[in-house]
C-alpha cells in the first residue's frame, strides 16, 4: 500500500481517538507508559498530518483526498471527508497543539492523568474530524461531540470556580449550535442533502439566507466569540488547566471561523452580504472595546482571554469586508487580501494564544497565583523564561518580523480599500494590543522583586523551554516567511471569494 | 377462526404462560422465588421468539377487525418483551436487597405485558381500552405493593384515581366517535369520517376526549400531575418498569387511535399536539431543574420527552411516525439505564435516589459513572449517543412537514434540558463521594447495565438499522 491510497484523513481523526481510549484502559497505574504512549500518538498523528501537507496539491481546486462512504443509508447521510486550502492548515495547528498541551501536562497533572490524556487525544480526533467533514450531520456530529471532554477537562482539572465556568461555556456553545442543526434540517429540505458541496450551490431566497445566516451566526459567532456573545470565554479560559485553555484558544475559536468560511458565507452569500455592514461594526467593537477591556484586567488568563476576542474581531473583520472592497473597487484582489489576512490571523493567533497560556502556566505552576499583582521582578529569577514571553508577547501586540503582524497588516491594508474609516478604527489595535500586553509584561516580568516567593523561582526547565523553543520557532518563521501558509490555501480563498460574491437568490 | 388465533398467538401464549407462573408460585415455597421468576424470564423469551418467528410480511387483521398484526406492532412487542425482561432482571435484584419479593410482582408484570401487546395489537377502540385497562391494573397494583411504604401507597391511590378518570375521559370520547361514526372498527371510523360534514366539530369534541387519554397515558402535560408522584412514590424497579415498556405501548395507542383512526381529521389534531408537546417540553425541562430526587427529575424528564415525542406525531406523515417510534424506543433504552443505575446505587433498603447519592461516582465506580455519562449525554440529546438521533429524526421531520418555527421552540427546551442532565455529570465528576463504599450487585445485574450504556453508544455510532427498522415498519 502506497501513501497515496492510505485513508489519510481517517488516520488524522481515528488515531487518537483509539490512542486516547488505549490511554484510558491502561489506567492511572501505568502513569510514565500512558504519557509516553500519549505524547508517541500525538506525534505520529502530527507526523501524518506532515504527510499530508506534502501531498497537498496547492493549484488543485475543490477538495482533496475525499473519502466517501455510507454511514446512515435511510437518509443518505455520509462518512464524507475531504480537505481544501482552508481546512489544511488548521489541522497542522490542531495536531501540533496537541504535541505541547502532552508536554505541558507531564508533570503538572497529578490527577487521572490517564482520564486527561485521553480526553485531550479524543478531542484532537473529533477537532480533526470537525476540519474535515464534508457531511453537514457528519460535521454537527464532530462539532458537538467535542463538548463533551472539554467539559470534563474544565470541570476536573480546572481552578476553584470551574463548574460555573464549564456548565456555561457547555450550555452556551450548545445553544449557539443547536440553531445551525435546525438550518441543517431545512436546507435539507430544500436541497435534498447534507453535502456540504451541494449546499453551497443549492439556491435560496433572500429571506430564507437571511434565516440561516442567523442561525449559523449563533453558532459560529458564540465559538469565535464575536462580542456580545463573548462572556463564556474569559470564564472558560480563567478556570479550564493551561492544557485546555491552550486548546480553547488555539483551536476551537478558530472552528467559529473556519464555520463562517464553511457554511456561512459559501450558503448564504446574499445573507451574508446582507448582514456585512453589521458584522463589520461586531467586529470592530470587538477589536477595540474588547482591547479596553483588556487593558483592565489584574488576571493574566483573563487578559490573554479578552485579548483572543480582540483578534478575533480581526478574523471576522476580514471575512465580512469582501463585500464593501468588491462595492468600492469591483476587484477581488483586495477581498482575496483581506479574507487570507484573516485566515493567517487565525493561525498565527492560534500559535501566540497558546504561546501565552503556556507562559502563564509555567508561572501558575510555580506560585500558584494568576494575578498580575502577585508577580513583578520575574527576570531576575527566570532569565530565559523572560526572553520567551518577551517574544510571544511582541508577537501578540502585532510587532513586524513574528507572525503577529502580517494577518493584521493584511487585513488593515485590504479594509482600507472599503473605507478608510474602518482600517482607521481597526488599526487601534496596534496601538491597544502593545499597551495591554506590554503593560501587563512590564509589570509581570519588570521591576524590582518585592515579594519573597518571586525570588525563589526556578527557571523553566527542560521540557518547558522545549515547548517554548517550538513555539518561537513558528511565530519567527510564519512572521518571516508567512508564504508556505498563504501558498497552500489561495486557490481555495479565490475560489470561495468568487463563489461568495455571486448571488445565489432563488 | 383457526387463521384469527394464530395472527394472536403471541397473546394467547403470554396469558397461558401468565397464568402458569401465578400456578408455579403457588406452589413454590422458596423465599427467593427463583422458579417464579425463571419461569417468568423463560415466558418472555418464548414470546419474543414467537412474535419474531410470526412476523406478518402484511398487516394480518383477526376478531372481526378489532385486532391487527402488522410490522409496527411486531417490532414494538418484540422492544417491549426484551425490555420487560431486563426490567425483571433488575427488580429481582431490587426486590431482594429491599426485602418484598413476591411472586405476584412477576405475575402481574406478566399481565401488564400482556395489555401492553394487546394495545400495540388492538385495531378497534374496545380493544384498545381492553389492553390500556389490563396494563393499567396491574401497574397500580404494582405501584401498591411495597405494603408498608406510606409514599408507595399514596402513589398507587393518585395514579388510580387520575387514571380512572383518564380512562373514563377515554371512554367518554369513544362514546361520542362511536355515536357518530356507528363503529368501535378504527379502519371503518375512518372511512366513515367525513371532513366536511356538519358533525366534523362533534367529531373533533369527541376525539379531544381521546387526546385527553393518550396524553394522560404518555404523562404529558398539562395532565401530568401524577407523574412526579408516581416515579418517586413507587419502589425504583416499578418505576423502571412504568417508564419504559408501557411509553411503548402508549406510543401504540396514539398511533392506533390518531393515525389508524383519525386520520382524516389530522389538521385538528396537529394543532392540539403541539400546544401539548410545548407545554410539555416546557414543565418537563423547567421544572426538573429544581429536583433533587432523581427519580422526581427523571419523571419531569420523561414529561419532557413526551414534548419530543409528539412532534413526531404533528409532523403528520409516514416518516414522522417513524421517527417518534424511534424516538419512543430509544427512550426506552435510556430509561432503562438511567432507572437502573439508581436500583445499582442502593443497597440493603437504603434507596438511592437523591442527586447527591451520584457525587463522586466516578470516584467510587469509574466505569458505570461512564454508563451513566453516556446515558445522561444522550437524553440531553449529545452526539455521539443515541438520543441525539432520536432528537434529530423526529426534528428533521417537523422541519420537513414546514413546523420550522416548532422545531426552533424545540431545540430552544432541549438546552434548558441539558442543564439538568449536566448537573448530574457535574455530581459523578467534579465533585468529591460523601463515602466511598463499594457497588455491590450480582454480576448479572452490572452486565447487562454495561450492555445498555455501551448499546446507547453503539445505536449513537450506527444508528442506520434502528433507524430503517423503525422506516420499514411504518410504511408496510
Amino acid at each position: 500500500m502506497t501513501l497515496n491510497s492510505l485513508p489519510i484523513l481517517s488516520i488524522l481523526i481515528w488515531t487518537p481517538i483509539i490512542g486516547g481510549i488505549w490511554a484510558l484502559i491502561a489506567g492511572d497505574r501505568q502513569e510514565q507508559t500512558v504519557k509516553y504512549f500519549s505524547f508517541a500518538v500525538s506525534v505520529i498523528t502530527f507526523i501524518f498530518s506532515v504527510i499530508l501537507y506534502c501531498q497537498f496539491d496547492p493549484a488543485y481546486v475543490g477538495m482533496q483526498f475525499v473519502e466517501e462512504t455510507n454511514w446512515i443509508t435511510a437518509f443518505d447521510i455520509k462518512y464524507h471527508l475531504g480537505v481544501d486550502g482552508i481546512a489544511l492548515p488548521l489541522i497542522m495547528l490542531t495536531s501540533f497543539t496537541t504535541i505541547l498541551v502532552i508536554l505541558a501536562a507531564w508533570e503538572v497533572i497529578e490527577k487521572h492523568i490517564s482520564y486527561y490524556m485521553c480526553a485531550f487525544l479524543i478531542l484532537t480526533g473529533l477537532m480533526n474530524g470537525v476540519f474535515v467533514a464534508l457531511d453537514a450531520i457528519l460535521f454537527y456530529v464532530y462539532w458537538e461531540a467535542m463538548l463533551i471532554p472539554m467539559f470534563l477537562i474544565i470541570g476536573i482539572w480546572g481552578g476553584p470556580n470551574r463548574v460555573y465556568a464549564t456548565i456555561k461555556f457547555f450550555l452556551y456553545t450548545f445553544l449557539g449550535s443547536v440553531f445551525m442543526l435546525v438550518a441543517f434540517l431545512y436546507l435539507y429540505s430544500v436541497a435534498g442533502s447534507f453535502n456540504i458541496e451541494a449546499l453551497h450551490n443549492v439556491p435560496l431566497t433572500l429571506t430564507a439566507q437571511k434565516f440561516i445566516f442567523v442561525a449559523f451566526f449563533l453558532a459560529f459567532a458564540v465559538k469565535i466569540p464575536m462580542w456580545p456573545v463573548h462572556t463564556w470565554l474569559p470564564d472558560a479560559h480563567v478556570e479550564a488547566p493551561t492544557g485546555g485553555s491552550v486548546i480553547l484558544a488555539a483551536i476551537m475559536l478558530k472552528m467559529g471561523g473556519y464555520g463562517f468560511l464553511r457554511f456561512s458565507l459559501p450558503i448564504t452569500p446574499d445573507g451574508s452580504d446582507y448582514f456585512s455592514g453589521a458584522m463589520i461594526v461586531l467586529s470592530l467593537i470587538a477589536i477595540v472595546y474588547i482591547g479596553f477591556v483588556a487593558l483592565v484586567q489584574e488576571d493574566m488568563k483573563k487578559l490573554i482571554a479578552y485579548s483572543s476576542i480582540s483578534h478575533m474581531g480581526f478574523v471576522t473583520l476580514g471575512f465580512f469586508i469582501p463585500f464593501s472592497i468588491y462595492a468600492a473597487s469591483n476587484s477581488t484582489s483586495g477581498a482575496i487580501m483581506g479574507m487570507e489576512g484573516a485566515m493567517m490571523q487565525m493561525i498565527s493567533h492560534g500559535f501566540i494564544s497558546a504561546a501565552m497560556f503556556l507562559c502563564v502556566g509555567v508561572m501558575y505552576d510555580r506560585l500558584h497565583s494568576r494575578m498580575i499583582k502577585d508577580y513583578g521582578g520575574v527576570v531576575n529569577s527566570m532569565p530565559t523564561f523572560a526572553a520567551f514571553m518577551m517574544l510571544f508577547a511582541m508577537a501578540n501586540a502585532g510587532l513586524p518580523g513574528t507572525s503577529g503582524f502580517v494577518g493584521e497588516f493584511l487585513v488593515i491594508l485590504s479594509s482600507y480599500e472599503a473605507s478608510f474609516w474602518i482600517a482607521f478604527t481597526a488599526a487601534i489595535t496596534l496601538i491597544l494590543g502593545a499597551a495591554y500586553t506590554l503593560w501587563m509584561y512590564k509589570r509581570v516580568v519588570f521591576g524590582d522583586v518585592t515579594k519573597e516567593a518571586v525570588a525563589e523561582l526556578k527557571d523553566v526547565n527542560g521540557r518547558e523551554a522545549f515547548i517554548l523553543f517550538l513555539l518561537a520557532v513558528v511565530v519567527l518563521t510564519f512572521g518571516i516567511w508567512p508564504a508556505p501558509i498563504f501558498e497552500v490555501m489561495h486557490t481555495s480563498v479565490e475560489q470561495l471569494i468568487e463563489h461568495v460574491l455571486q448571488s445565489k437568490i432563488l | 377462526m383457526n387463521a384469527d388465533l394464530i395472527i394472536a398467538l403471541p397473546e394467547i401464549t403470554l396469558l397461558t404462560l401468565a397464568c402458569l407462573v401465578l400456578l408455579v408460585d403457588a406452589f413454590s415455597k422458596d423465599p427467593l422465588h427463583l422458579l417464579t421468576y425463571w419461569t417468568t424470564q423463560a415466558s418472555l423469551l418464548v414470546v419474543l421468539a414467537m412474535v419474531l418467528c410470526y412476523f406478518p410480511e402484511n398487516p394480518q387483521i383477526a376478531f372481526n377487525g378489532s385486532f391487527v398484526s402488522d410490522s409496527m406492532s411486531a417490532i414494538l412487542k418484540a422492544f417491549m418483551c426484551g425490555i420487560s425482561f431486563v426490567v425483571f432482571l433488575y427488580s429481582h435484584e431490587y426486590l431482594k436487597e429491599h426485602k418484598f419479593l413476591k411472586g405476584e410482582y412477576f405475575v402481574l408484570g406478566l399481565f401488564a405485558v400482556l395489555g401492553m401487546m394487546i394495545m400495540a395489537s388492538a385495531y378497534s377502540l374496545l380493544s384498545v381500552y381492553l389492553g390500556l385497562e389490563l396494563l393499567s391494573l396491574s401497574l397500580y397494583a404494582m405501584v401498591a405493593m411495597q405494603r408498608d411504604s406510606s409514599a408507595a401507597s399514596e402513589a398507587a391511590m393518585k395514579y388510580f384515581v387520575l387514571g380512572a378518570i383518564a380512562s373514563g375521559m377515554l371512554l367518554y370520547g369513544i362514546s361520542m366517535i362511536y355515536g357518530l361514526t356507528g363503529s368501535l372498527d378504527l379502519l371503518t371510523i375512518a372511512e366513515r369520517i367525513n371532513v366536511d360534514s356538519a358533525n366534523h366539530m362533534y367529531l373533533v369534541y369527541g376525539m379531544i376526549f381521546l387526546i385527553i387519554g393518550i396524553a394522560f397515558k404518555l404523562g404529558a402535560a398539562p395532565f401530568h400531575m401524577w407523574v412526579p408522584d408516581v416515579y418517586q412514590g413507587a419502589p425504583t424497579s416499578v418505576t423502571l418498569f412504568i417508564s419504559t415498556a408501557p411509553k411503548l405501548a402508549a406510543f401504540a395507542m396514539a398511533m392506533r387511535i390518531l393515525v389508524d383512526g383519525l386520520m382524516p381529521l389530522v389538521n385538528d389534531w396537529q394543532s392540539i399536539l403541539a400546544i401539548l408537546a410545548v407545554l410539555s417540553m416546557a414543565t418537563g425541562n423547567i421544572v426538573a431543574i429544581a429536583q433533587t430526587n432523581i427519580k422526581r427529575m427523571l419523571a419531569y424528564s420523561t414529561i419532557a420527552h413526551v414534548g419530543f415525542l409528539f412532534l413526531g406525531l404533528i409532523a403528520g406523515t409516514t416518516s414522522g411516525f417513524s421517527g417518534s417510534m424511534f424516538y419512543i424506543i430509544s427512550y426506552a433504552l435510556m430509561s432503562m439505564g438511567a432507572f437502573g443505575m439508581v436500583i445499582l446505587l442502593g443497597r440493603n433498603g437504603f434507596e438511592a435516589d437523591m442527586l447527591d447519592d451520584f457525587k463522586g461516582l466516578s470516584e467510587r465506580s469509574p466505569w458505570f459513572a461512564f454508563v451513566m455519562l453516556c446515558i445522561m449525554f444522550s437524553m440531553a440529546g449529545v452526539p455521539p449517543f443515541l438520543g441525539f438521533w432520536s432528537k434529530w429524526f423526529v426534528l428533521k421531520e417537523l422541519v420537513a412537514s414546514g413546523f420550522v418555527e416548532l422545531a426552533a421552540i424545540a431545540v430552544l427546551f432541549s438546552i434548558i434540558g441539558a442543564y439538568y442532565y449536566l448537573r448530574i455529570i457535574k455530581l459523578m465528576y467534579f465533585d468529591k463521594p460523601n463515602s466511598m463504599t463499594a457497588i455491590k450487585s450480582s454480576k448479572q445485574m452490572r452486565f447487562v447495565l454495561s450492555i445498555n450504556g455501551v448499546l446507547i453508544l453503539a445505536l449513537g455510532l450506527a444508528p442506520n438499522a434502528l433507524m430503517s427498522l423503525c422506516l420499514v415498519a411504518l410504511a408496510g
